[in-house]
């Protein structure tokens, strides 16, 4: 493990100030990805910044509805906060289904938005790797693939994004709250993990010198009605081989709204808007969530070893939207 | 020998307080940077060689001198000697590890000893009250709930982590919950009733 200074922020504005002014260091918030990515050698910072001190505990509804999740609330907390579990059970679930008890009691929920890939290419610094180092190749084509991505993928990276929480936030329309040295700025979860393209290096459009503060949503029928299904090798303490978020406004028979995200298959957590266009305006069938999944997954692209993903985030959606929409 | 170290690096520290705070404001000793003359609130940065650590170990306060990338799993076997600890994985995985920190269960390889500072941690030799075991270990033994017993003691923290969060637990829960601690050996069915026992259902 290489050697690293260690700064103790007490603010946000300090935190920030460290980061510009220390161009190789790095946040530490729960320390469970970051730690682990240090010791393997992925990562390599010359300093790591604790902002545990910084008020970005709270879990709170504001005046306007909105719920609020501070980026180092913990994911246990979060999992189990009432607000959460009302609000938005498909995220309350993930939570839970996520890593273990004790790394949910370290992890926060903006390291957790943050996490970095599983692929053990990308954890294995002898071999090459296009999102440690753009150029090098990708070890993972060719290789096993079994747990890499169907949707998404590019010529340079195909691996596949861990987050479960990610997943079933893409259900909620949530926001995430930034801040850098200058200013503030809020931006959807949607398009916040940036897919890997020429660039695979680049997870998020979080930059470099600034923070995550809070995720936050607007609770509605729509998002208190969610579900979340995750399919793994292991029946507990295992990423996601598949997964499906889903969330049914159902009113007098009819889909009035819909929100599907599926995870395990993409390099980033992947919102599957054709499966949602295809639900609206029809009955909460099992027929009408297998065609919907289906209608998006026409776009996959299995590889050698995960043909298998396809129909398993098939039957994985249809059982999400199955526990939302009053059908089987 | 460390305990003389310590004792001249923190007046060292101490004796060079006033003047750099009299530059600065309001900060901890260190060289001021560029962003600090500027009036920046830069958090002062320590390491990567051996600074000042002081660890709350079962009620214990330690003062060490450590790198800041060593780990608390680390810091308890290699400097304060408490074994009971046990490195499987060393990367989060295994649950071999667990200690609780301000009672809640954290994996001690993954958490980094500067980090803990102003919390109590409780390894599994903090359990017992003296002659008194805890009734978590009282329960392992009664039931018979390990074999080799590598994993035990991260099992045993692990499972005061999770009588501490007030679950309701039947069977199901309690292997769901105590998924985070790893046994090669296979003694589950054990450890369940073990942690039944010891949450007064067994």
């Amino acid at each position: 493990m290489r050697p690293f200074a260690y700064a103790q922020a007490r603010t946000s504005a300090d935190a920030l100030a460290t980061l510009e002014s220390r161009r190789r260091a790095a946040v530490l918030a729960g320390g469970t990805n970051i730690v682990d990515l240090i010791k393997i050698g992925v990562e390599s910072p010359d300093t790591l910044i604790d902002i545990n001190a910084l008020p970005l505990g709270r879990i709170e509804t504001h005046p306007d509805g909105t719920l609020s999740i501070g980026a180092l609330a913990r994911m246990s907390d979060t999992a189990d906060h009432p607000a959460v579990r009302a609000a938005a059970p498909a995220a309350s679930r993930a939570l839970n289904l996520s890593a273990s008890p004790q790394l949910r009691n370290m992890a926060s929920i903006g390291g957790n938005l943050m996490q970095r890939t599983r692929c053990v290419y990308f954890r294995d610094v002898s071999q090459p790797c296009n999102k440690r180092r753009n150029g090098e190749g990708c070890s993972a084509q060719g290789g096993d693939d079994r747990r890499m991505a169907i949707l998404g993928a590019s010529a340079r990276c195909i691996c596949t994004h861990p987050s479960d929480f990610a997943v079933a936030m893409l259900t909620t329309d949530a926001a995430i709250h930034i801040r850098g040295a200058h200013g503030a700025r809020t931006v959807p979860l949607l398009g916040f993990h940036t897919l890997p393209g020429d660039d695979p290096t680049r997870d998020t459009v979080l930059g470099r010198d600034e923070i995550i503060e809070a995720v936050s949503f607007r609770p509605s029928p729509l998002t208190r009605n969610s579900a979340y299904v995750k399919v793994r090798d292991r029946a507990s303490y295992e990423f996601a081989l598949v997964s499906a978020a889903a969330a049914l406004d159902v009113q007098g028979g009819t889909i009035r709204a819909a929100r599907l995200a599926l995870g395990g298959v993409a390099p980033v957590p992947w919102r599957a808007h054709v499966a949602e266009a295809a639900l609206l305006g029809k009955a909460p069938t099992r027929e009408v969530f297998l065609a919907a999944a289906e209608a998006e997954l026409a776009a996959a692209k299995p590889l050698r070893l995960n043909g298998f993903k396809t129909l398993l985030a098939r039957n994985a959606a249809a059982r999400a939207l199955g526990a939302v929409g009053g059908a089987a | 020998m460390n305990t003389r170290k310590l004792s001249r690096r923190r007046f060292l520290v101490r004796a060079a307080l006033p003047a750099v705070a009299a530059g600065i404001g309001a900060h901890a000793p260190q060289l001021a940077s560029a962003a600090e003359v500027a009036g920046v609130a830069v958090a002062p940065a320590h390491g990567p060689g051996p600074v000042p650590v002081r660890l709350m170990v079962n009620g214990t306060t330690h003062e060490l001198t450590l790198e800041p990338r060593v780990t608390l799993l680390d810091a308890l076997r290699e400097r304060l000697a408490l074994t009971g600890t046990k490195k499987g994985c060393d990367q989060g995985q295994c649950g071999a590890c667990t200690v609780l920190i301000d009672g809640r269960r954290v994996n001690a390889c993954l958490t980094l000893a500067i980090a803990t500072q102003g919390k109590h941690v409780t390894t599994v030799e903090g359990l017992a009250r003296g002659e008194t075991l805890h009734p978590v270990q009282q329960a392992f033994i009664d039931k018979d709930a390990f074999q080799c017993g590598y994993c035990t003691p991260g099992q045993i923290c692990s499972a005061v982590g999770l009588l501490n969060e007030k679950r309701a637990l039947d069977d199901a829960t309690v292997r769901e919950y105590m998924s985070g601690n790893i046994c090669r050996c296979g003694a589950y069915t054990n450890i369940v009733a073990a942690v039944q026992a010891a949450g007064g259902h067994g």
